[in-house]
């Protein structure tokens, strides 16, 4: 057997199409679609990509018309209404009592067996493995931890199969279009990039400071730094836009900043940006869904006290550190 | 200078006004982001379908970000089986467990896990909703055991923001993660050779600051749970005292605190978001675990 990545993005396909169902059943139209599309571009993402590279362009188009329709039906998605009644609570509190501290070992499963997997691929030398890079290894290693963990936790609570699916869609319907918005996002990411709107951003940039003037340079680095990072929610891509416009011709090379300490506290400085933006879907939008918080903003509220302390102290370790 | 500006095509940048408009508008982000990059990518001069193409092509690319939903059913079968109630439970039984003691606890955890490259090891599918959330909760109900839904919510909000916190912070000390990795690159390719050693190094005091203020703000949070439980201030210790007295009446006195950590699952996440109250006990319930609460910390 040769172990791909593909397995586990076509096992999350397996997954979305078993709750695209469920909600067939509850005859929630726009729900079956959501989570229907979504499965189709798990499922069939790499026969998209393969087709893409013998220069046939339609089934990556026919993703995008797809991707299309996933932002247009995310508006009408609803939370089911919830069917808690007392008697769940109460079976709840029981089974906790009964089963105690077991209840924390599945979960568990999850991050250790992700860990031993990881630790153990670069020793496994079958089935392809060795051609993994190192993200999709601990893509691959997630995903059978998942596996394992989901197998533990049926033989522990002694559930169904059923009642996994079942769960799971509940958890999906809490989370709604937010689960898929990292996804668009990274997308949105990497259409910017392509589109040039981070070099437009960092030229507007150079063009607007007092290039003499070294603070204004550090002001308008950490400020480009914090805010490209909140548009694009990601330190990531605003770091080379930023050094290329501002650190390198300007901090490094006109004001002779040190390199080493000027990238470090760079990033870190996106790092507070990402704090505060929504656009950062998955640290910031996804627990407040998970959370079920009645404010989308819940997390980036509570995180902003914290973000602009750093910030303020991000600079002043940059004007002490990088121009000794 | 102007001639630079005199080549770029702002266009594209509309997709960023876009995006902007659309969060502040309140549309569905789902929908803003996908109208953003289709604005963004017309403007540039990319044809409808080369536009679908792209789309297609790179949302394909970012599946690596969705399989968290292999962590659903784990977690979904557990909080059937009463995850949640037990590690509030759990809490609730720790005397010496208080708020901000789990708080700062977990952020150190978090933070040296992810120096050490284990990031993958918590996360807020994994950790924060199953665990860390119903245990603040539960920790927070020790001080106050009547804390309202938008206190718990705040708490919620701010056990997902200790789990970022550490993670942000941690990760960028970790010389083979993708931080420190992009930035010798990027200064590789622009002829300035670094050892990624003393890249990590230059992150270290922004990583001991956000564990700082991290921290006091979780102590911070800690005492103004105090301050509501005890309304007249610094009146806590009698106040406690008053609850001892009233809890003596009650005939299952000796179950109070057992009861109570179930019932404080029940007011936790998830359950609650139908019935704003659905505490079976009233308050007087609480008086030995309160009462505990004020004594351990006058």
């Amino acid at each position: 057997m040769i172990l791909r990545v593909e397995y586990v993005y076509w096992l999350c396909g397996v997954l979305l199409v078993a709750c695209s169902l469920r909600e067939a059943r509850l005859r929630r139209w726009a729900h079956v679609a959501f989570w229907g599309i979504l499965a189709a571009i798990f499922l069939l993402g790499d026969v998209a990509k393969s087709a893409a590279a013998h220069g046939n362009a339609l089934p990556e188009q026919l993703a995008g018309a797809g991707v299309i329709a996933l932002g247009l039906i995310a508006g009408f998605l609803r939370r089911a209404p919830t069917t808690e009644s007392a008697a769940d609570h109460a079976r709840r509190r029981v089974s906790a009592q009964r089963l105690g501290h077991k209840l924390f070992l599945p979960a568990l499963i999850i991050p250790f067996g992700t860990l031993v997997f990881t630790l153990a691929l670069p020793f496994a030398h079958f089935g392809g493995i060795d051609q993994l890079g190192r993200a999709e290894g601990t893509l691959l290693a997630l995903g059978l931890a998942c596996v394992l963990a989901t197998f533990a936790a049926i033989a522990f609570t002694r559930a169904r199969v059923g009642d996994a699916i079942t769960e799971t869609g509940r958890l999906l319907d809490a989370l709604s279009w937010a689960a898929l918005l990292p996804m668009l996002l990274a997308m949105l990411g990497a259409v910017f990039a392509v589109t040039g709107v981070g070099e437009a951003i960092a030229h507007l940039t150079a063009a607007a400071i007092p290039v003499q003037s070294r603070l204004a340079c550090v002001l308008a680095f950490a400020a480009g730094m914090v805010a490209f990072t909140v548009i694009m929610g990601n330190a990531f891509a605003a770091f080379p836009v930023m050094m290329a416009g501002v650190g390198l011709p300007l901090l490094i090379g006109q004001h002779h900043a040190n390199a080493a300490a000027l990238g470090a506290l760079g990033m870190l400085t996106g790092y507070c940006g990402t704090l505060l933006t929504p656009m950062a879907a998955n640290f910031n939008i996804v627990p407040a869904a998970l959370l079920e918080l009645r404010d989308p903003n819940g997390v980036i509220r509570a995180q902003v006290p914290t973000a602009l302390w750093l910030l303020a102290i991000n600079l002043v370790l940059i004007w002490s550190f990088a121009f000794r | 200078m102007y001639a630079i500006l005199a080549r770029m095509n702002y266009w594209p940048l509309l997709g960023v006004a876009v995006v902007v408009a659309g969060f502040a508008l309140r549309a569905n982000p789902a929908l803003v982001v996908v109208i953003a990059a289709a604005v963004s990518a017309l403007l540039s001069g990319v044809s409808i379908p080369d536009l679908l193409a792209l789309l297609g092509a790179k949302f394909i690319d970012s599946r690596n970000l969705l399989v968290l939903l292999l962590t659903l059913p784990t977690i979904g079968l557990l909080e059937r089986a009463g995850l949640r109630e037990h590690a509030a439970n759990w809490i609730a039984r720790m005397r010496r467990f208080t708020f901000a003691r789990l708080l700062i606890g977990y952020l150190a955890v978090r933070q040296v896990l992810s120096m050490l490259g284990l990031t993958g090891i918590a996360g807020h599918p994994q950790t924060v909703r199953p665990l860390l959330a119903p245990m603040a909760e539960a920790a927070a109900e020790k001080i106050d055991p009547d804390v309202d839904l938008a206190a718990r919510e705040r708490i919620r909000a701010f056990a997902a923001a200790t789990d970022n916190t550490g993670l942000f912070f941690g990760e960028d000390i970790f010389i083979a993660f993708g931080a420190v990795l992009l930035i010798q690159g990027f200064y590789a390719q622009n002829g300035i050779v670094l050892d990624p050693r003393h890249i990590a190094l230059w992150a270290l005091p922004t990583a001991i600051a956000a564990f700082v203020i991290q921290s006091v703000r979780a102590m911070r949070m800690q005492r103004r749970l105090r301050q509501n439980a005890s309304p007249a201030g610094g009146r806590g210790r009698s106040g406690a005292a008053a609850k001892g007295e009233h809890k003596d009446v009650r005939t299952d006195a000796e179950h109070g605190p057992r009861s109570r950590a179930a019932g404080a699952g029940e007011g936790g996440i998830l359950s609650n978001a139908g019935h704003p109250h659905p505490n079976p006990l009233p308050p007087a319930g609480e008086g030995k675990n309160s009462g505990s609460g004020h004594r351990s910390r006058p």
